[in-house]
């Protein structure tokens, strides 16, 4: 298992993770239905404006959603950010993780690897994490 | 009519897969028990100690049910009922 991903959504969330530091900001990348392809990016608005949670508003989920299916798309990144702790999922990720289709990707901006970020993907399925590799694209 | 309800990725094996299924009922509450009672162990997926799970969200015609009284809320025939699970984390 691996995640192909383009440079400039790995920058994109890099410096949304900056942005909206010290909360933890959130999104989604999006491809189409069945292709597995990261292809479309969507910054996500951290509705529960934390440093230690994130949670996608329900209505933009819904919307997100409709979004999805009308444009016959899926999810195919789920990301966030760990402000202050390494990207690794924590325990309410592992808890609340709802896609077994999706790559679950984790940013870090804690301070000691600063200004540097961390870019880390897994699959969360039934519990269980599993890390997979990246490949970045130019 | 009955109510069409709209199944999340995650929950479908109690579906056999199917993305969408028909319930009956009055009430959320109700739907759910029909649910339930088609599809085994489907409504604890949604329950947890008789009130909706904290990260489910459950929407009846693009609302989200709690602003329409929650397991009360009134459903008709006809209406579309919408689940999925909330995006969020630690």
């Amino acid at each position: 298992m691996s995640l192909e991903i383009s440079r400039n959504f790995v920058d994109a969330i890099a410096e949304q993770s900056r942005a909206e530091y010290p909360d933890e900001c959130c999104g989604v990348i999006l491809g189409p239905a069945g292709s597995g392809q990261a292809l479309r990016h969507k910054p996500m608005l951290n509705a529960a404006h934390s440093p230690t949670f994130y949670e996608f508003d329900p209505k933009d989920l819904l919307a997100l959603y409709r979004e999805v299916d009308d444009n016959d798309e899926e999810i195919v990144v789920i990301y966030h950010s760990h402000t202050e702790t390494e990207a690794y999922p924590s325990r309410t990720d592992i808890a609340y993780a709802g896609e077994p289709g999706a790559h679950y990707v984790l940013v870090s901006t804690r301070k000691e690897i600063a200004p540097a970020t961390e870019f880390r993907s897994y699959r969360i399925i039934d519990g269980v994490v599993t890390e997979e590799s990246v490949t970045i694209t130019d | 009519m009955p109510i069409e309800v709209r199944i999340p990725t995650i929950l479908r094996p109690y579906t056999k897969d199917q993305k969408s299924v028909a319930a009956e009922g009055a009430t959320l509450s109700a739907v759910i028990s029909d649910l339930d009672a088609k599809y085994a162990g489907l409504g604890e997926r949604l329950l947890e100690n008789g009130a909706l799970r904290r990260f489910i969200n459950v929407y009846v015609n693009d609302e989200d049910v709690r602003f329409l009284g929650g397991l009360e809320a009134a459903i008709k025939d006809g209406d579309s009922i919408t689940v999925l699970p909330a995006v969020a984390g630690g």
